[in-house]
């Protein structure tokens, strides 16, 4: 090693940089981790520079390498990783050699970080106060107890926090997620450094706060000159947000250039199908392709060239029957406040809705805004606290237990995770059969028969039936999931964020699944989501909660197009990139 | 926090009056003469068994019996002990004894358990981690009293590094090695609490931040590793308390402590059976009240709890 | 900004070609929880010996007199706390009867003692976390109090309650004595366990089939959150020959039954001439509990995927 072993003080003052001269240059960096079954290469090869003030964005998938690189640039990999090759040069200076105590040097002074999830990134026991002062501190920002108090708060306040002064003595629990968030900023910030790395830095937030928060993000880099790198599986959050896009695929850069040429004009065909995989405003509803090219997902589905055919659905829907009638429905749970009182909290709060035959109506809305708790209701999970659901005919309000018990035949569900939702004790082949079992339909032989038929279904090998789901990938699971919502062979299928853990190309594999068997068996949809954007090429009909109310629904296209309430037009606004063209 | 320390001190009222009924069940509803039971196999004068029956008030329906019994523990009217003394005094004499032995028992436990369980895991894989495994697997199979008999013999005997008894004279310094062998009995699930944490807390994503931030390992596991660790090894300390009761009474009889251990020890050998209720009784209400407060203390380490 | 031109790189397309989104990937062999857990152990060699110690203490339990011909209730004073000679490996007791015979004869005792505690444990233990942790509100309020006031009383005291009025004093009186009381840490254990997996979207699922609830218990719930179960369990029964030999030493216990617990507080008395009449006995005893606690550890590591990732 030719790397001199002393501490380097590389500069941290706000020199005037060089624009020039890159801050950060990659050169083949190999990131490697020792597992039980042996040596996993995560990174093979990366090169890239990033110039001050620049801000570049690394796109993939999970398992692409992209956040291994990225903490690669501050030797925070997980215990088990290393750097195996190549070279990261920071101002000049190859620190790939660095020792713990001038790796601290480089971290937080020169490169701040601000991590994905907000949760769990802020120590429980320490209150906000001491977790941003001991940032200052250890990067000498301030010197002497008044000044790192004072810094502090400034930070906070740059950061959004408006009463940071009153906050500094809360802990972590007392905040949300967007809160949270913003501390994390200001922490990464903290020490004016001169890149900041964000890794997914918004992906566990609604789409309003994410927005909220990357545009003062941006405002924050901008000023003071900060480069970013920026992590993130969203191609459209990519090509707002950053100058240069690269994307990784499999610890490999397939492509890399301005964002908008790169989005405009892929060359790559990863990345093409990529981009044509992700759904966006400018898509239009996937329709079944039974018949012409089959999801045996060589290439993908293309959203685009599906999307341009039949507009026209909309005069079907109306004149088909309402399988699925819900009327101001109302779900109130008591919360508990301190020892004594609590208080009614009313998730669902009056709502009403129809879906008709052989259509998907989408329920969309944030966190906690009662569309899960909707879903659940309509599923017979939960009682409702009034009104009725109305399902086939059914009044499940004053239906006998035997009444659902046969209505459960007639409505599945599918649940969001797909590492939750199968048990892992039991074969694929029972958890598809265990509806058939449950409601007595055929004998062994014919369920098994059934369960064959249920994977050809959803485009898997029948030997899958006597495996675990341990050995499947989540996308995988999912369509398990589908297979065994449809044993019994349903009118109505619930999906309650059932695309929303996976990524982007299996994502589009399963959507394009679910339509292929909506045509082919005739089933009706009721899709709860968070993701605005999914909406449009699933949905026939949009209904749009906020705190436990529907506040707009009418028909898809008439939504994206022309919604009337200002709060889903905020929803619109807020889906990254929205107002860019996407090409293929 | 106020609210919490009511809710707790309310949530022990229902487990008070449970525990003590269920003592007082056990003792008075096994087949037999559950008086003539209590003198276990001694045949006591007549006169001596008519005052513990009324002590006991048996000639009432077994509610009042339980009611009149629990209105004499509230008032401190604890009865007396087969040799005829107050078991007020006897507590009084014997409990500062108790007291003395089981904090150093519980300081080394602590000592042992958060220094050990802090290296193991900060050195995961590595020689003294398995080293340190395999020492707490065979510790935590070897029966405290046969422990304090290898201690006794191989320290106290064999070498004279120690006295072999203890007697009245129970100073800190004559209590050292009972106290370490309790310690070294119990100090496993602390340790083991604190390894797991300390490796669960380095792949932490606060800590992953913590170092992003640019702070030097030195300070990280201080602040952020062994802190967030104690939390489960400092709650522990209440469970491990019911083995330290268990662990006092035969190491003060083995050893010759004059503390409440030897007393319940000698009543139990002694097959004296009111005075063994009488203090398994104290010692439960103790154990309940030690539950208490480390619940409190929980709250004081937790933030998360204490705001709620 | 700078005026610099970014150019477009685009990776050699035959090396990164497109491919198949999601492919099914079928590994040679099956596997599922058991199935692993059970390769882990295969290849530890600490499992072997704490099976072997098991199965060992198993058949001197069950056949006793495979190991030694020797009478172990016959006592001959003139040999009392003599050394080993031919035909008594490890010497004699105070009362002269032979250590070898009567540890062998002893196996029986503590491990009846283990495997009742482990079985009333569990049948007190399961049923009571379960149905508390999966069906919650009144019923969980009701049994989780009833549990915390067993609870409440250290297991040791609260046998050594029982045992002292207990009119008849056996194996079976002192399992009850230990077990009616071990199960309520067990209950805790599972009920935090049936907390988390109960809200898991496979339990949702099974019931959104219309599968009933105890139904659902019983065959996805409860099957998921054993792995705590069958460790603490394990490790319980080790526990148990403890506290059986501890309760015996206080003479509490088993008062004329032969068990390892007596014999170590009849050598108490000599324990400055003869340490080894005191020595033989626990280590027998030792060992026992140490097989157990190992094969619960290792369980520990072999059913919980994320610890053996770990290590």
């Amino acid at each position: 090693m030719t790397e001199e072993n002393t501490v380097q003080t590389l500069s941290t003052g706000a020199a005037p940089a060089d624009p020039t001269t890159p801050l950060v240059e990659v050169d083949d960096l190999q990131v490697t981790f020792t597992t039980a079954n042996g040596d996993v290469h995560a990174v093979r090869g990366v090169s890239f520079d990033i110039y001050p003030g620049e801000t570049v964005a690394i796109v993939g998938e999970s398992g692409s390498g992209k956040s291994t690189s990225a903490t690669a640039l501050i030797k925070l990999l997980a215990g088990n990783g290393r750097i195996s090759g190549g070279s990261i040069k920071v101002e000049g200076k190859d620190i790939t050699g660095y020792n713990e105590q001038q790796m601290a040097a480089v971290r937080g002074g020169i490169i701040g970080y601000v991590p994905q999830d907000p949760m769990s990134n802020l120590n429980p026991v320490w209150n906000i106060g001491f977790q941003v002062r001991e940032a200052i501190r250890a990067n000498g920002v301030a010197k002497g107890k008044k000044d790192i108090e004072a810094k502090a708060i400034e930070v906070l306040h740059q950061a959004g926090l408006a009463d940071a002064e009153r906050r500094l003595k809360q802990f972590p629990h007392q905040f949300s997620g967007g809160m949270r968030q913003r501390v994390l900023i200001g922490i990464g910030l903290g020490a004016d450094p001169k890149l900041l790395i964000a890794d997914e830095p918004t992906s566990a937030l609604d789409v309003t706060v994410q927005k909220v928060i990357l545009d003062h993000l941006e405002s924050l880099t901008r000023e003071k000159n900060t480069a970013m790198l920026f992590i993130t599986h969203d191609l459209g959050l990519a090509a707002e947000r950053a100058s240069k896009v690269i994307v990784m695929s499999q610890g490999k850069i397939v492509e890399a250039g301005p964002s908008l040429e790169l989005l405009q004009n892929p060359q790559h065909p990863y990345t093409k199908q990529l981009i044509a995989a992700a759904p966006s405003l400018a898509s239009r509803r996937i329709h079944s392709t039974v018949g012409e090219h089959l999801t045996d997902g060589v290439e993908g589905p293309d959203m685009l060239t599906l999307a341009e055919r039949h507009e026209d659905s909309e005069a079907a829907v109306e004149a088909a029957p309402v399988v699925v009638k819900v009327e101001d429905l109302r779900k109130t749970y008591m919360i508990r406040r301190g020892s004594f009182k609590s208080d009614p909290l009313h998730a669902v709060d009056g709502i009403s809705f129809d879906i008709h035959k052989g259509t998907t109506l989408a329920l969309v809305g944030e966190s906690g805004s009662g569309k899960s708790t909707a879903a659940r209701l309509v599923l017979g999970l939960e009682k409702p606290t009034d009104g009725q659901i109305t399902v086939g005919g059914v009044g499940m309000a004053d239906a006998s237990s035997k009444q659902l018990f046969d209505l459960r035949r007639r409505m599945q569900v599918v649940f969001q995770d797909p590492y939750a939702s199968l048990d892992p004790q039991r074969s694929i082949g029972a958890i598809i059969a265990e509806p058939l079992k449950v409601h007595k339909v055929g004998n062994r032989k014919s369920r098994d028969a059934r369960v064959a038929e249920l994977l050809d279904q959803v485009a898997l090998p029948s030997a899958m039936a006597d495996r675990y789901p341990n050995e499947l990938s989540g996308g995988q699971r999912q369509r398990i999931a589908i297979a065994r919502a449809l044993a019994l062979k349903p009118e109505v299928v619930v999906l309650d964020e059932a695309v929303s853990a996976l990524d982007v190309l299996v994502q589009a594999q399963v959507l394009q699944l679910l339509a292929d068997l909506q045509a082919e068996l005739d089933l009706t949809y009721l899709f709860i989501t968070h993701d605005l954007a999914v909406v449009r090429v699933v949905a026939d009909a949009v209904a749009v909660m906020e705190k436990g109310k529907i506040v707009e629904t009418g028909a898809t296209d008439e939504i994206f197009e022309n919604a009337q309430q200002e709060y889903t037009q905020r929803l619109l606004d807020a889906i990254p990139g929205a107002g860019i063209e996407f090409g293929a | 926090m106020l609210m919490y320390v009511v809710r707790r001190l309310l949530q022990a009222i229902p487990v008070f009056l449970g525990t003590t009924f269920l003592i007082y069940f056990m003792v008075f509803s096994m087949p037999g003469d559950p008086v003539l039971a209590l003198f276990g196999d001694k045949t006591p004068n007549p006169a001596v068994l008519e005052a513990v029956r009324a002590q006991y008030n048996l000639d009432q329906p077994f509610i009042v019996q339980y009611l009149l019994y629990l209105k004499d523990l509230l008032t401190g009217n604890l009865g007396t002990t087969f040799s005829g003394q107050e078991v007020t005094e006897v507590l009084k004499r014997a409990f500062p004894v108790t007291l003395k032995l089981v904090t150093m028992a519980v300081v080394i436990e602590f000592v042992l358990a958060v220094v050990i369980g802090l290296v193991s895991g900060l050195r995961k894989g590595g020689i003294i981690d398995n080293a340190n495994l395999v020492i707490a697997l065979v510790l935590s199979s070897v029966p405290p009293f046969v422990a304090l008999f290898l201690a006794q013999y191989f320290i106290g005997i064999k070498l004279g590094w120690a006295p072999v008894t203890v007697g009245a004279n129970a100073t800190w310094g004559a209590m050292l090695l009972p106290a370490t062998v309790i310690a070294l009995t119990i100090y496993v699930t602390g340790m083991r609490l604190m390894r797991g944490s300390v490796i669960e807390a380095q792949s932490a994503d606060y800590v992953r931040t913590a170092s992003a931030k640019g702070l030097t390992r030195r300070r990280i596991i201080p602040v952020h590793v062994a802190r967030n660790s104690l939390i489960p090894v400092i709650t522990n300390t209440a469970a491990s308390f019911g083995a330290l009761i268990a662990g006092t009474t035969v190491t003060e009889g083995i050893f010759n402590i004059p503390g409440v251990g030897k007393v319940l020890f000698d009543a139990i050998i002694r097959g004296e059976t009111a005075t063994v209720v009488s203090f398994v009784t104290i010692l439960t209400i103790l154990y309940i009240i030690v539950n208490i407060l480390v619940d409190l203390l929980y709250a004081v380490l937790d933030p998360r709890i204490r705001y709620v | 900004m700078s005026d610099r031109t970014v150019e477009h790189y685009v990776a050699p397309i035959d090396e990164n070609a497109a491919v198949e989104v999601d492919k099914v990937k079928l590994s040679e062999r099956r596997s599922n929880l058991w199935s692993d857990a059970w390769r882990d152990l295969r290849r530890r060699p600490l499992f072997y010996i704490a099976a072997a110690m098991v199965v060992l203490v198993t058949v001197a339990a069950l056949f006793p007199s495979w190991f030694t011909d020797v009478d172990p209730t016959y006592s001959d004073l003139s040999k009392s706390n003599a050394g080993p000679e031919a035909g008594h490996p490890l010497g004699f007791t105070f009362q002269g009867a032979d250590v070898y015979s009567r540890i062998i004869y002893g196996a029986g005792t503590s491990l009846s003692v283990g495997v009742l505690v482990m079985l009333i444990t569990g049948a007190i233990g399961i049923p009571m976390g379960a149905l508390a942790g999966f069906y919650g509100g009144k019923v969980d309020s009701i049994l989780s109090r009833v549990g915390d006031i067993f609870f409440s009383i250290p297991y040791f005291l609260a046998a050594v309650v029982v045992m002292s009025v207990m009119p008849s004093k056996n194996v079976l009186t002192i399992s009850l004595a230990i077990g009616g009381f071990a199960w309520a840490s067990l209950a805790r254990i599972l009920r935090a366990e049936v907390l988390q997996v109960k809200n898991l979207e496979y339990v949702m699922a099974s019931e959104a089939v219309g599968r009933g609830k105890f139904s659902t218990l019983m065959r996805h719930v409860l099957p998921n959150a054993l792995t705590p179960v069958i460790v603490y369990l394990t490790i319980a029964l080790g526990a148990a020959i403890t506290a059986e030999a501890t309760l015996s030493f206080l003479g509490v216990g088993l008062g004329n039954v032969m068990s390892w617990g007596n014999d170590i507080a009849d050598a108490q008395s000599s324990i400055r001439v003869a340490p080894m009449s005191l020595f033989w006995p626990s280590l027998a005893l030792t060992l026992t509990v140490l097989a157990f606690i190992v094969l619960g550890e290792l369980l520990r590591d072999a059913l919980d995927p994320k610890a053996r990732a770990r290590r």
